[in-house]
Parts: structure tokens; C-alpha cells; sequence
């Protein structure tokens, strides 16, 4: 079993992603800042005096679950650090997180439960591509707000359909553009093939791509679905092919399982694989599973991927310190009473959304800033390219990058700003 | 002769009075209780009504007719996605999406059904069940027409107007498969207690004996099939209705087998044990599913626990329950008449045979 400890990627996001909201509530908003004098009321459904009630869908199982399966714990380790701290008003912050197994349908059965019974105030941080596009109108339809959406899909980002949903890491199409650029740059006259998850995921981060690249350069485009694990067939075509260099946009179970078929079919080209597909702590660990122990990280090394949290390893930075605190602190207990700190003392649902419209949020523990403004709900803007080496530890190279879905790529100019004392907003 | 036919008649006209009789109630006991929950209990009770149609479904093929089916989610798939693909660009009235669906489910239900016919046991089990493997990868193939992984989305159903702006839509939804499901069991139980209903139980215990009384056994065989692939196309178009979305991941093997589950658990071969199952295979996940997030536990235990105890109780209810919810109730119903009510017929009093299987109902 894998340590509770070992500052896994997906932990920090976890951490990370609470973080964010932790930051939108010290911000504030400005016109609502006359409103955090006075008491507590149940302001709204899933707020009490004392408490806020938030919840989530999450692949606790399934085949999404390894690498995935801690980010919800882990954002339950910060929330029981903000209470412990007391929470958000004086309130306590309760997170209830429920198990879809990476599969639609259980998506909305369980979202009904949150917001029907639970009556959480808001969805916060719901993982996958195909389970969340199960929910959002629905969610939408009942106006509870949708943070932070763990999916790089561009289909968050439609403020007149989906006005209370946001997305939180760069979407696909950017990250493609990004990585297209590096390939452009520096692996340049190489033939390249794609391995992709065949949905929004897949797909967008294929549009990034071929938009750099240019579509009928590519070698050999090869996808998968997350129901069916032989990968053989494909990783054979992109051999034949000739492909020297393979973009892979697949969850860390199918990025395992490709690195492992084409171990085996003693094909070895230079891997680029998509940010949520890359956590070294969990592919090495899926490795070692898949081929009982027979391969493991260092089938990692070379491989080329993208950032837009401060690396695990990067003991420099003070974001990474905080996390790993709270992590050596909270997590081995995991608690479950957690708090949330909104917008003003006594927010309602839409006044809550109209502040993350329109506070300007500093870029907190990302590498770039996010894109929340009224007419726009991405997430963090952009990422920067990192590789493996042969001992398994990750660099970033280059510069941070931004974009648009349609505009060009430029170079963040901004800086890393720096946690709040204790990590506390 | 001609006695007996009026009496027969008269058996069959109260039969049929009966079972009309009973739905009604159930009906109304039903829309009453909907109107007193909330709205998540409204949205589970759908749940119940959707699954105890296709339960019900399942068991006239498995518990009544013999044939072992581990396809029924696949067939689910056929109706929900016929009911998706109907309302993608169309506005149609429920009524008319469901009836459409248990049609085109009922055509393939004839097709499968006649190869169905020709197997026995586990032969007949390992192609339903290829059929539950290999259908939701169509939905992924060809994702132009079926969304593909991520499926396609479900408008709601809106309460009519003259139910008021206010009226709840899990509510609306409720009535619809409650409605839905009373019509499929009064129809299922009448077919019981008819010829056909006899042939399906005669061919189940003994084939040979089934054909030496003048019984089509393959025919009587499709023609549970089709009932039963009917059934699970309404079951399936409601679901598409209840979930909001029709994606091949929520009809995989684990649906089939559940829909298995439920009919061993409430009662093989009764329609009552349908209802059982379908209540188990709801309420029993939605208890432990918050366990995750709330349990003082590492994450590794927490995250699979509400599995695991969905798991351990399925073992407890077989070993506790071996003929079924349904099963146990009836046995404890005649341990009861036995010892302090009348004596059934041909049974002497204070003696319960417990290996005799379970009465129809």
C-alpha cells in the first residue's frame, strides 16, 4: 500500500486546489465587504451558523482511482487545517465527497444525493471529463455553485450555459498547444504518433496539439476508453508507424499500461504525457502492479510532461513546505470535519459566484494565473514543461507558458507569489 | 364443457379484477407517499420502480422460464439508448419515448431470443453475458451517434402545467415509473396465471414433459425472452430519464449482474421478490456511500469500504435468506398458518417443508 506520506502529486493538487478557494474567501469581495461584520445566519442552503456543507464526486474506485483516488482526502486534510484554525467565520467546513467509480451514471446519482439530500451549498473540486459533463446542467439547472472542476475540459468554460461552473487546472487544448510548442522546438524533425483517451480529454488536448504541430503531420493517432485496459493494438500501430515521439493524453492507469505494452513490444520512444497523467510517485507504483514487480520507474525516464503546481520535489518553495506540513500533520488522521471560507459572512449562492467573477484572485500555489472573470471560467492559464530524468526526479524546463483556447502562446511574465502566514487566508 | 369454460371465464375475470384491484392501491398508496418525501426519497423511489421492472422482467425469464440471463443491462442499454437517441432532437411525449423503447427492445429481444432457444445453462449464460460485455463498446465505436464514452445527456421530464409551477420534477418522475411499473406487473401477473404463464413454468421444470403435452418449448422460450427484453427496454428508458445521461459505463456487466443479484436476493420466480431486490440494490449502496468522506479511517480502507459492505451484506442475505426475501416471508407465512391458522390444503399441520421452492405468486 502506498505510504499516507508520500507527497504524491495528487495530494498537493488536492491541497492545492482548497488552497484557492481558501484564498477567494480572504480576498474577498469588495462591494460584500460590509458584510463581514455582524453574525452568522444560514444564509443560504448548506450554511449554517456553524457550519458549511460542500460536496464532491470522486473516483474512489475504479479504474481512475489509482493517482486520483487521494486528491479528495487530501483536500480534506487542508479543510481540517482551516478548521483547526477556525474556519471560515467562525463556521466549520464539512466535506462530503462520494464515490462515482469514474462512471457517468453513478456521477449523477450521487450529485442528486449531495444536492437533494445533503444540500450541500456548493460542488467543489468533482473529478473526471465524462462524469462531470454527466452533471453540469443538472447542477447548473439547480444554480448550486461548481467550483473548480478537476478537469482540463474546455466545456466548463460556457458562462451563458454553465453560469455557476468553474474550471481549475489549464485546459487540454492549452496544455496541447504548450507541449506541441516544446515538440516543435525541441524534438523537431521527429516523427510523432498520439495515444489518447477517446472523449472531451482526449480530444481537446488532440486539438492543442494538432494546432501546433499541424494535423497531417502526425504519424499515427491511436485512442483508448477507460473500460477496456488492452492497449495492445494501439502501442503496435504507433510502433509501425515509425512514431519517435508519443503524446499521450491518458489517465495514470493507461499511461502505465502503455509504457509497460511498449516495454514489451521493445518499442521505446520519447513520452509526452499530459499533466494528469504523469504523477511519477503514482505511475511508478501502478509499474510495479501491473508487472508484479517486474518493471517500475524506471520506465519513467526521458519522459516529457507539463506543470501547473510547483513540482513535489521542489523543497525551495514555501507552497510545497506548507502542503507537506499539513500533510504530515492531518493527513494520517483523516478528518473529516473541515471548513470553507466563502465570500463575505453570509453569502447566498449567486452572490457567491458573482465574487469569484469578480475578485482578482492572486495566482496562490499555481504556476499561472486563473482566467475567472464573468465572461470567462478557465481555470489556471498555463503550464510549464517538465521532464524525468533517468532517477525518476522532474525539472521544469523553460518558461512559464499561457494561452487561449484560439490565441496565441505567450510567455508569463509574473511571478510565484507566496503562501499567506500558516497557509492560513 | 361448456360449465367448465364459464367458470374458467369467471376465474379469469376475477383474476384480472383482482390484480387491477391490488395495482390500484398500490397506486395510489404510492402517489400518496411521493407527495409526504422529499425530493432525493422521490428520486430513489424512481430508482426501485425502474429496477423492479426490469427485475420483474428478469425473473419471469430466469426464475419462471429457466433461462439464465447475464445480458439484461445490455438490453437496458437498447432501451435507454433508444429513449436518448429519440428526445437528442425531439421534444416527445414520455409516454410515446417508452413505448418506442420497449419496441425496438422487444425486436432485439426476438433476435437474441431465438438464439437464446438454442442454448442450455452456462452456454446460455456466457452469451448473454458476452452480449452485456460487448454492447456498451457499439456506444464507444460509434461515437458520432452514441457520444461515446461520455454518452448522451437527457433533457428532464417537466411536470405539466396544471400540476402547478412549483411541483417538484423527482416527484413528476416518480409518478411516471411508478405508473409505469404497476401497469408491467398487472400485465405480468395476468400472463402468469395464463396459459402462457404455465407453459414458461412447465418448460422450466422439465423440457421433455413440457413438449409431450403439446407445449412449443422454443417458442414459449423467445417468447419469454421478448417479454422479458421488453421489460428491461422500459426499465432502460426510464433509467435514461432518472440519470439524466445514457453512457455504455453505466450499463456495463456490473449492471447485469446486479439485476441477478436483485432477483436471487428478493425471490427467484416471484414478481413480489422483484420489488424486494430492486429495494436492496437502492438503499443498501445510498446508506454507505457517504462512509468515505466521514469514517476516521486511512483513505485506502474508507474508499472501498462502501463496496465492501454492500459486498458482505449480499453474503449474510444468502446465507440467511437462501430462497430469497420473498422466499422467507412465504415460508414464515406457512410456518405461521401451519401452527396456529388452517391447515392449506393437502399439508398437515405444524409440518413445514422447506426444500419445496418457493410458491408462485
Amino acid at each position: 500500500m502506498k505510504s499516507l506520506m508520500d507527497g504524491s502529486a495528487s495530494r498537493i493538487r488536492g491541497i492545492a486546489i482548497v488552497c484557492a478557494a481558501g484564498l477567494l474567501a480572504a480576498c474577498g469581495n469588495p462591494s460584500s465587504s460590509n458584510n463581514t461584520s455582524g453574525t452568522n445566519t444560514a444564509s443560504a442552503p448548506g450554511i449554517t451558523a456553524t457550519t458549511i456543507t460542500i460536496g464532491s464526486t470522486q473516483p474512489l474506485t475504479g479504474p481512475a482511482a489509482p493517482g486520483y483516488s487521494e486528491i479528495a482526502p487530501a483536500s480534506n486534510a487542508y479543510f481540517q487545517y482551516l478548521n483547526a484554525h477556525g474556519g471560515i467565520f467562525g463556521r466549520k467546513i464539512t466535506y462530503q465527497y462520494l464515490d462515482d467509480g469514474y462512471n457517468p451514471t453513478n456521477t449523477a446519482s450521487q450529485t442528486r444525493k449531495l444536492i437533494l439530500e445533503t444540500k450541500v451549498f456548493a460542488m467543489f473540486s468533482s473529478l473526471g471529463t465524462p462524469t462531470h459533463l454527466a452533471v453540469v446542467d443538472y447542477i447548473n439547472s439547480e444554480k448550486v455553485p461548481d467550483l473548480f472542476v478537476s478537469s482540463g475540459c474546455n466545456c466548463w468554460n460556457d458562462v451563458s450555459k454553465y453560469p455557476n461552473t468553474f474550471g481549475w487546472q489549464p485546459d487540454y487544448t492549452i496544455e496541447g498547444k504548450i507541449l506541441g510548442q516544446y515538440i516543435t522546438q525541441s524534438l523537431s524533425g521527429k516523427k510523432v504518433g498520439y495515444f489518447y483517451q477517446n472523449d472531451e480529454f482526449g480530444l481537446d488536448g488532440v486539438k492543442g496539439l494538432d494546432a501546433q504541430l499541424g494535423a497531417s503531420s502526425i504519424a499515427s493517432r491511436q485512442n483508448y476508453v477507460p473500460t477496456n485496459t488492452n492497449v495492445g493494438p494501439q502501442i503496435a500501430a504507433l510502433q509501425a508507424s515509425g512514431a519517435q515521439v508519443v503524446v499521450s493524453f491518458t489517465i495514470p492507469a493507461f499511461t502505465a499500461l502503455a509504457l509497460l505494452t511498449a516495454a514489451k513490444l521493445g518499442y521505446h520512444p520519447i513520452w509526452v504525457v499530459s499533466n494528469v497523467g504523469s504523477d511519477i510517485t503514482t505511475l511508478t507504483g501502478l509499474l510495479k502492479a501491473f508487472s508484479k514487480g517486474a518493471a517500475g520507474g524506471q520506465l519513467l525516464g526521458g519522459m516529457v510532461t507539463d506543470a501547473y503546481l510547483p513540482l513535489v520535489g521542489d523543497s525551495s518553495n514555501p507552497w510545497i513546505t506548507l502542503f507537506k506540513g499539513i500533510h504530515d500533520q492531518y493527513i494520517s488522521t483523516l478528518p473529516w470535519d473541515e471548513a470553507f471560507k466563502a465570500a463575505g459572512r453570509n453569502p447566498t449562492r449567486s452572490s457567491f459566484v458573482k465574487s469569484l467573477e469578480s475578485t482578482k484572485l492572486s495566482n496562490g500555489p499555481a504556476l499561472a494565473p486563473f482566467g475567472y472573470s464573468s465572461s470567462n471560467h478557465l481555470g489556471v492559464l498555463g503550464v510549464q514543461v517538465a521532464t524525468i530524468g533517468a532517477d525518476g526526479t522532474e525539472t521544469t524546463t523553460g518558461p512559464v507558458y499561457t494561452s487561449s483556447d484560439s490565441g496565441p502562446i505567450s510567455q508569463y511574465g509574473g511571478s510565484a507569489s507566496s503562501p499567506p502566514a500558516n497557509g492560513i487566508p | 364443457m361448456v360449465a367448465v369454460h364459464s367458470r374458467l371465464d369467471r376465474l379469469a375475470s376475477r383474476t384480472l379484477g383482482g390484480h387491477l384491484l391490488l395495482a390500484l392501491g398500490a397506486a395510489v398508496l404510492l402517489l400518496l407517499l411521493s407527495t409526504q418525501i422529499g425530493a432525493y426519497d422521490n428520486y430513489n423511489l424512481t430508482a426501485v420502480a425502474i429496477f423492479a421492472v426490469a427485475a420483474a422482467g428478469l425473473n419471469l425469464l430466469t426464475g419462471l422460464n429457466g433461462q439464465l440471463s447475464l445480458g439484461h443491462g445490455a438490453l437496458m442499454a437498447i432501451g435507454a439508448y433508444t429513449a436518448s437517441l429519440l428526445l437528442k432532437d425531439h421534444e416527445l411525449p414520455v409516454v410515446l419515448v417508452l413505448l418506442l423503447s420497449v419496441l425496438s427492445t422487444g425486436l432485439i429481444g426476438i433476435v437474441f431470443g431465438y438464439a437464446a432457444a438454442r442454448l442450455r445453462g452456462p452456454y446460455l449464460a456466457g452469451a448473454t453475458l458476452t452480449l452485456a460485455v460487448a454492447l456498451p463498446q457499439v456506444a464507444t465505436r460509434y461515437k458520432s451517434i452514441f457520444g461515446g464514452e461520455s454518452g448522451l445527456t437527457v433533457p428532464p421530464t417537466t411536470p405539466p402545467a396544471w400540476l402547478g409551477p412549483d411541483f417538484p420534477p423527482e416527484r413528476w418522475l416518480a409518478w411516471i415509473a411508478v405508473a409505469a411499473a404497476v401497469v408491467t406487473f398487472v400485465l405480468l401477473a395476468n400472463l402468469l396465471r395464463s396459459s402462457a404463464g404455465r407453459a414458461f413454468r412447465a418448460v422450466r421444470d422439465n423440457e421433455a414433459a413440457a413438449a409431450l403435452a403439446g407445449i412449443d418449448v422454443a417458442r414459449t422460450q423467445v417468447l419469454a425472452f421478448v417479454i422479458s427484453a421488453a421489460c428491461a427496454g422500459l426499465a432502460g428508458a426510464l433509467f435514461a430519464y432518472w440519470s439524466g445521461v445514457t453512457a455504455p459505463a453505466g450499463f456495463g456487466v456490473t449492471l447485469s449482474l446486479q439485476l441477478v443479484t436483485a432477483i436471487v436476493i428478493g425471490g427467484l420466480g416471484s414478481l413480489a421478490g422483484a420489488v424486494w431486490g430492486s429495494l436492496v440494490l437502492v438503499f443498501v449502496p445510498s446508506l454507505t456511500s457517504g462512509m468515505a468522506s466521514t469514517l476516521n479511517v486511512p483513505s485506502a480502507i474508507a474508499n472501498n469500504l462502501p463496496l465492501a459492505i454492500y459486498g458482505g451484506i449480499l453474503v449474510i442475505a444468502m446465507l440467511v435468506a437462501p430462497h430469497g426475501i420473498q422466499g422467507t416471508l412465504t415460508r414464515i407465512l406457512t410456518i405461521g398458518r401451519a401452527r396456529w391458522g388452517h391447515t392449506p390444503a393437502g399439508g398437515q399441520k405444524g409440518v413445514v417443508d422447506w426444500d419445496d421452492p418457493a410458491s408462485d405468486p
